[in-house]
């Protein structure tokens, strides 16, 4: 289980501008096998969150625990998938993942699911931007880390590669049962996507509802057109607001 | 084909010079030159001399480049230590041709002397191009080296070093032109050998057309080294 208990975290005031409170006693919890999603608007505080949890900034207060343990440093046990590209285009895609792993079958086995398999000797300024997600998945999934975060990673998708992406990730995520917190403003892809659904607000950011979202996996296309859906989509937009 | 054209143009232009300008008393002829290129290529003196340079640049080169892609990548990468920077920003802006007089004193009247000369030419550009390359390197990168907890020597040869290729590169190409300049210089001054002493010693034999041919040879290696430098990069940098 990963527990983000009472996190606060503020950037300090310099000459042009004053102190500014990002998060606010952030508190919540992900059970293992749970896809989670944090909702929010744009510079409400989502990526300084995904920050604090992958270690590279310090919260001024509370901590993060995995399995009741504090991580305080980035690791292996969490992984982030950013909406930037992040692999090293000088490198083969075999190459990129030979860098995190040396585990060549396992290396083999992550190319498969994510079927880039065909494709290991490419560089990836020769792969689709959703190859190129595909092939950060599969990296971050090559370490088996407890805990997989996804920074808005279909941000710079458009719409008709995001959708075939999301069943993708679906059964990927049913056939690994990873857990998962996915960062986001997109209310269709954390619905379509999630278990829960954690709505952030602004000023300062604080966790303003919660929902279950009851959906069984592997998910269709469909759903995205069901009165539930929309049920869903209504009742977060009102907690936005 | 157009570079023919091109040097063709050259040597028409260098011509009309010389006939509007009636300079037969101070420089040769096109066909003089000729001349002096054909009785230069049949004689081993002009090959031993472009050795002696090359060989001089290969090693200053080689060294400057070693210390130069090292230095910026260390003194990029550990931010504690960037003051150091302090001290190349002074010695800097010393050129090469005024360290000539410190290498002999040091190195005296070898090709030691020579190699030092090439390699301050050199360093500067590497250098700085080198540092300026891996400061630049994306925060994703870093994070992601972090986050799958890869090892210092891996992050440096393996992430900031082929980061920085290009910038690396474009150091490479301005230190090999500067090396080129200052072993010339450095022979201009205290050397036995090399395209450099070659041109000092057809000025005190008052051979106008060997110091003409001597510059152009120097222009063409020049050239040549920076062709092979942009074939390298093209070749290694995806």
């Amino acid at each position: 289980m990963i527990r983000i208990n009472d996190i606060s975290f503020s950037y300090p005031a310099n000459k042009s501008t004053k102190q500014k409170i990002v998060l606010n006693n952030i508190n919540f919890s992900i059970q293992n096998g749970e896809f989670v999603t944090v909702l929010g608007r744009s510079g409400c505080g989502k990526t300084t969150l995904v920050n604090i949890l992958a270690g590279y900034l310090v919260p001024h207060t509370g901590g993060i625990f995995i399995n009741d343990v504090e991580v305080k440093k980035p690791g292996r046990n969490r992984i982030i998938v950013n909406q930037e590209n992040d692999l090293f285009n000088w490198m083969t895609v075999f190459e990129n993942m030979k860098l995190v792993s040396n585990n060549e079958v396992e290396i083999k086995n992550k190319l498969e699911l994510v079927s880039l398999d065909k494709h290991a000797q490419y560089f990836p300024n020769h792969l689709s931007g959703g190859m190129k997600k595909r092939l950060s998945l599969a990296r971050a999934l090559v370490v088996n880390p407890n805990f997989l975060i996804l920074d808005e990673p279909f941000g710079s998708l458009d719409h008709y590669k995001k959708d075939s992406l999301h069943i993708e990730l679906d059964e990927l995520f049913l056939s690994t049962k990873k857990t998962v917190l996915l960062v986001t403003h997109d209310i269709d892809e954390a619905l379509f996507l999630s278990d829960r659904i954690i709505v952030l607000g602004k000023n300062p950011t604080t966790i303003v509802s919660q929902f279950n979202i009851k959906f069984s996996h592997p998910r269709k296309a469909n759903i995205k057109n069901s009165a539930k859906f929309n049920e869903y989509k209504n009742k977060i937009k009102i907690s936005y607001k | 084909m157009k570079k023919i054209i091109l040097i063709f143009l050259f040597f028409f232009a260098y011509h009309i010079l010389y006939v509007l300008f009636s300079l037969a008393n101070y420089f040769p002829s096109v066909f003089q030159l000729f001349e002096a290129l054909l009785r230069n290529f049949s004689s081993q003196e002009i090959y031993l001399h472009m050795i002696a340079s090359l060989s001089r640049i290969l090693i200053g080169f080689l060294i400057a480049s070693v210390v130069g892609i090292s230095m910026g990548l260390v003194l990029a990468h550990y931010q504690r230590i960037k003051y150091l920077t302090f001290y190349i920003e002074l010695l800097r802006p010393i050129p090469p041709i005024a360290w000539i007089p410190i290498a002999i004193i040091i190195f005296g009247l070898d090709n030691s002397s020579a190699y030092f000369i090439v390699f301050l030419g050199a360093f500067f550009p590497i250098f700085t191009n080198t540092y300026i390359g891996a400061l630049s390197i994306p925060t994703i990168y870093k994070n992601i080296a972090l986050s799958f907890q890869i090892n210092e020597i891996t992050y440096f040869f393996k992430i900031l070093f082929f980061f920085a290729l290009p910038h690396i590169f474009t150091g490479l190409k301005i230190g090999i032109g500067m090396a080129w300049m200052s072993v010339i210089a450095a022979e201009l001054t205290g050397a036995q050998s090399g395209l450099g002493y070659y041109i000092q010693l057809n000025r005190l034999l008052l051979q106008t057309d060997n110091i003409i041919i001597g510059m152009m040879l120097i222009g063409i290696i020049g050239n040549l080294l920076q062709k092979l430098i942009d074939i390298t990069e093209k070749m290694i940098v995806v």
